[in-house]
């Protein structure tokens, strides 16, 4: 499934999340994987890290998301290898559904990324020393307000200015909002030539 | 031009060239009820077929009980989405093996069962594990829901090439040492995103070596170094295990067989990053943080975060320790465990059944310690009850379950306590991946015995007859 919708830029305020190899098991844990919808996964996005207690009800206080001053920021940053492990699209459906539109990290696990791409959630990786950047600019100012243009491929917040790079046909999935499904069956013809060259066997 | 086996089964299933990328012929899908009922609804709304069911087949391993064969032993959400994936395979005329069925298994431990996945085969599934089958020369890689979705109406995905690796284990194996040794120690050299946007061929006289079963762990966790796929070329290995299974080739056996002879790297083929491994020099591996890179020889003391050079190993390791309770320069044999699990799509065949059994003959589980061994499928489990391994763990005190996923990752009521520390025969130490605040080590299969009968942490070295 893709959105309708096209991404081309957001502007928005950002939660630093200062840490390497968050794994989708930490971004959705695996109690709420038993849905069978898309929908409803925002409210338990960092359950383990969100909150005190296993109903939700106590948040903790020193993580970035229940910070007053990080309210509202559809921005995410993180470090290196970000969405390792699991597969689960559960992981950027409960990123997207909580409100985040960008997630800037130095590098993402490849079923994550793929996933994100899918979801119209835009995967911005920068370098060790940009994110180091970001994250000083935004601790110190909660408030700064991060600009990400897909189109030109740019970071832009409080007069700096990062390039970031994407492949040609993420950006184009992105920008378009495409349904890569009915793309893809408009080359039944070419499939079907394939599957009547294939051996016996299979 | 030389090609590596990466290349050779990518280009042979190219339909067309879109945009740079390459649009993939999928010739296997396997799924189960986690990933699924998404992609299903998305197929549904749009009133979109599945384009090739026979290609398709269903099991349910992840959200089930092992205790108790009923869909709502663990909950009605659980049932509901047991049930919606057997009304999915239902409608959709798709290959169902569901809870009770003898050849039901964990996605990655059944498919290999009945000879579905073949070398040179394109395989995916909604699971990161699907990395597996790659022990068969196939391409196989875990995909997320909306990808399930597109293969199902198409079956095809849109995929670019990935960077390619060689890791090559030469020498000879000690005993003692595993599969499971192997990949951990691959896995703690070159870190837990050591290869990401990479594709594995493992290769050497060590993995020569190795069975099927053997190579499928070693596969398994290509994802925990972050690899989009692992793969070991086909050999004669390779086609013992799969003559005769049922859906392996029959009559046109010699002409797959001689495809499948095709399927290795040229002499001349050249990777993109290349890592070698001397089987020699590896010792039983237990993990001692919060990723599967963090692992240590269980001779060799917990670090400190000073040992590591890099600052963000530094604060990941200081973080891991806080999590895990433990301090640097703990030796592994002095820290009590109070769970062992032996089971899961790494460790859950017969031939981890028997090396755990082994070691489960030479005592009883530690009190204090609970212990369960988890057969990976339906046929694996009857095979050991067969050979009387249940027996065997039954009496030195572990418990025999049912079939499935279980405490890998605790989607079913086989889940830790903040606090518990697990010997884990599964694949991920995540902070919280077997319960809330539950300490998970990584380790083989006779290991985790080890470790249920002395309390602590053993070396397996130690127990050889």
């Amino acid at each position: 499934m893709t959105a309708p919708q096209g991404f081309s830029t957001h502007t928005g305020t950002a939660c630093p999340l200062d840490e390497a190899n968050i794994d989708t098991d930490q971004i959705i844990p695996k109690q709420f994987l038993t849905g069978v919808t898309r929908a409803g996964y925002g409210k338990h996005l960092f359950h383990d890290w969100r909150y005190l207690d296993l109903h939700e009800q106590e948040p903790n206080p020193d993580f970035a998301l229940n910070k007053a001053e990080y309210q509202g920021a559809s921005v995410l940053l993180s470090r290196e290898n970000f969405g390792c492990g699991s597969s689960r699209e559960h992981a950027p459906w409960a990123l997207d559904d909580f409100g985040f539109k960008v997630i800037i990290a130095t590098s993402f696990a490849d079923i994550f990324y793929g996933n994100c791409i899918n979801n119209q959630l835009l995967p911005v990786a920068l370098s060790s020393s940009q994110m180091d950047t970001l994250f000083e600019l935004v601790k110190a100012r909660p408030d700064t307000r991060i600009t990400i243009d897909l189109t030109q491929q740019t970071v832009s917040l409080a007069q700096q200015q990062f390039s970031f790079d994407i492949a040609e046909h993420h950006k184009h999935n992105l920008l378009k909002g495409l349904d890569a499904i009915g793309l893809t069956l408009e080359l039944g013809q070419q499939i079907e030539q394939y599957e009547q060259q294939q051996p016996a066997w299979l | 031009m030389a090609k590596t086996l990466y290349d050779k089964v990518f280009d042979a299933h190219v339909v067309e060239t879109v945009d740079g990328d390459s649009l993939l012929y999928i010739d296997r899908h396997l799924i189960h009820e986690v990933t699924s009922p998404q992609a299903f609804a998305g197929l549904n709304d749009k009133g979109r077929k599945v384009r090739r069911p026979d290609r398709t087949v269903a099991t349910m391993d992840h959200s089930i009980s092992t205790r108790s064969l009923a869909l709502d032993a663990c909950g009605p959400q659980n049932a509901l989405q047991l049930n919606t994936l057997a009304e999915n395979c239902e409608q959709h005329n798709i290959r169902l093996f569901p809870v009770g069925h003898q050849k039901q298994g964990i996605v990655h431990v059944m498919g290999p069962e009945l000879g579905l996945i073949q070398p040179g085969m394109t395989v995916v599934c909604g699971d990161s594990h699907t990395a597996t089958h790659g022990a068969f020369g196939a391409l196989a890689f875990g995909i997320g829901t909306s990808q399930v979705e597109h293969v199902l109406a198409t079956q095809t995905l849109k995929q670019s090439k990935a960077k390619s690796m060689l890791i090559q284990v030469d020498g000879t194996l000690p005993v003692g040492i595993t599969a499971k040794d192997i990949i951990l120690a691959i896995i703690g050299r070159i870190g837990h995103a050591g290869a990401t946007g990479h594709v594995i061929e493992y290769a050497g006289e060590a993995i020569r070596a190795l069975t099927m079963e053997e190579r499928m762990t070693i596969c398994n966790m290509s994802i925990e170094a972050g690899a989009k796929a692992g793969m070991i070329a086909p050999d004669e290995t390779t086609f013992a295990y799969l003559k005769g299974r049922e859906f392996a080739p029959s009559q046109q056996w010699d002409a797959a067989v001689e495809y499948w002879q095709s399927l290795h790297s040229d002499a001349e083929a050249s990777f993109d990053t290349v890592v070698k491994l001397d089987a020699a020099s590896i010792a039983p591996q237990v993990t001692w943080g919060t990723n599967p890179g963090q692992v240590i020889g269980v001779d060799t003391p917990i670090p400190a975060p000073a040992d590591f050079s890099d600052a963000v190993e530094q604060e990941s390791a200081r973080k891991a320790l806080g999590y895990m309770g433990l301090n640097a320069g703990q030796k592994l044999a002095d820290i009590a465990i109070s769970h062992v699990f032996i089971g899961s799509c790494t460790n859950g065949r017969i031939e981890d059944l028997r090396a755990a059994a082994h070691i489960a003959r030479q005592g009883k589980v530690a009190s204090g310690v609970t212990a369960i061994v988890v057969p990976g499928s339906g046929a694996v489990k009857r095979l050991a009850e067969e050979e009387g391994l249940d027996q065997v763990f039954t009496q030195a005190g572990f418990e025999w379950r049912l079939p499935g996923c279980s405490m890998c990752l605790g989607m079913n009521d086989d889940i830790l306590q903040a606090n518990d520390r697990c010997a884990s025969t599964s694949n991920r130490n995540f902070e919280g991946r077997q319960g809330r605040g539950a300490r998970t080590h990584l380790v083989s299969p006779a290991m985790a015995a080890a470790a249920a009968l002395r309390g602590k942490f053993a070396d397996v070295r130690d127990f050889q007859e």
